[in-house]
This record gives C-alpha cells, structure tokens and sequence, in this order.
C-alpha cells in the first residue's frame, strides 16, 4: 500500500513541470507525508482548486494507496 | 442531479450553514485529520452539523464524487465546499476562516 516520496514527487513534476516539490515521510511508513508544492500554475487560483490540481497529478491514489498527504500549495514569491 | 446520495449531500450543505463530512464524530473523531477541523470549530465556537461517513459507506464515497476530493473531512459553509483539514488548518490560522464565517453570517467567537 505504501507509496515511495520519490514517486510522489514524480507525478506531481510530471504534471507540472516547473513545481518546486518537497516530500517529507512524516512517519517513516511510507503512507502519510507532508509536502510541499510551490507552481506558477496556482497563481490566482483558490487553495481547492491547487489540491486539486495536486490530487488530480497523484491519477487516484491519493485516499488510495496515500492515506495521508498534508498538502502545503502555493505559487513562487 | 439524480444521484440520490448527491441530492441528500446538496440538501444537507444547504440547509446547515456550517456542514462537515468527518470520520466518527464531534465527541470521538476516529482520524485525526478530522479531529483537527472538530478543534478549530470548537475553539471558535461555531455552531455546525457533521455526518459521520465511517456510519455510511454511500455517503463515503459520495462525499468524494460530490466535491472532486479524494480525502475526508471536508467543510462545507453556506453550501460551498471549503476545504479538507489542511485547508481549514491553513484559513484558520491566517484568520480567513473567521472572516469567510462572519461574511457568510456564522457567529464565530471574537478572539485575539
């Protein structure tokens, strides 16, 4: 059930390509991280919209395989 | 919008000014991402309804198609969907909340 930091970082740069992405394994299991995703794409958006952009880059696995991603979002200084 | 669960979903969020979608319930939250926004409602004193989805697998699973979100809880304020803990945890601390409440009507505690 466990999901690599690696490959979260991966499928959210896959799908925004410019995003400054910090994973944290929060536990050490594998299952509940916190991270951090900072993108022009979420420049004037609303914070839902940006985890869902997040969520939608994860295809399904977040509240899947990923019981716990704190999601910190935003767009570059 | 014929989906019965996405119509007992739209009823509730409109009925109850301040709705939350959590796991267990106000008195003994079973995650703690739900416990989370439960304390933040609490400390501002604000009255809302919550339905427990752990009690209803239909309602689990609707809640997430309903709003696009994958994870739970979520908030609902005057119908409109909110945000999952992180979100709430976020607007509280910079005091959005407390703003989004009183604009929506929502008697928040005044605090410092």
């Amino acid at each position: 059930m466990a999901m690599a930091a690696g490959e979260i970082e991966a499928l959210v740069k896959a799908a925004l390509p410019d995003a400054q992405v910090t994973v944290e394994d929060l536990a050490g299991d594998g299952d509940h991280y916190a991270a951090t995703v900072v993108s022009e794409a979420f420049r004037g958006i609303s914070r839902v919209k940006q985890h869902q952009i997040v969520y939608a880059a994860l295809r399904g696995r977040m509240g899947g395989e990923l019981h716990a991603l704190a999601l910190q979002t935003s767009a570059p200084e | 919008m014929a989906d019965p669960i996405a119509q007992r979903i739209q009823n509730d969020i409109e009925t109850n000014d301040v709705m939350l979608y959590m796991k267990g319930t106000p008195v003994f939250p079973q995650c703690g991402f739900s416990a989370r926004v439960i304390q933040i409602l609490t400390h501002l004193e604000v009255p809302f309804k919550s339905a427990n989805v752990l009690d209803d697998d239909e309602l689990r699973e609707g809640i997430k198609a309903f709003s696009h979100w994958p994870t739970i809880p979520q908030l609902y304020v005057k119908g409109e969907f909110v945000g999952g803990c992180d979100i709430v945890s976020e607007m509280f601390q910079a005091g959005e909340l407390q703003t989004l409440l009183k604009e929506n009507g929502v008697p928040v505690k005044a605090q410092a």
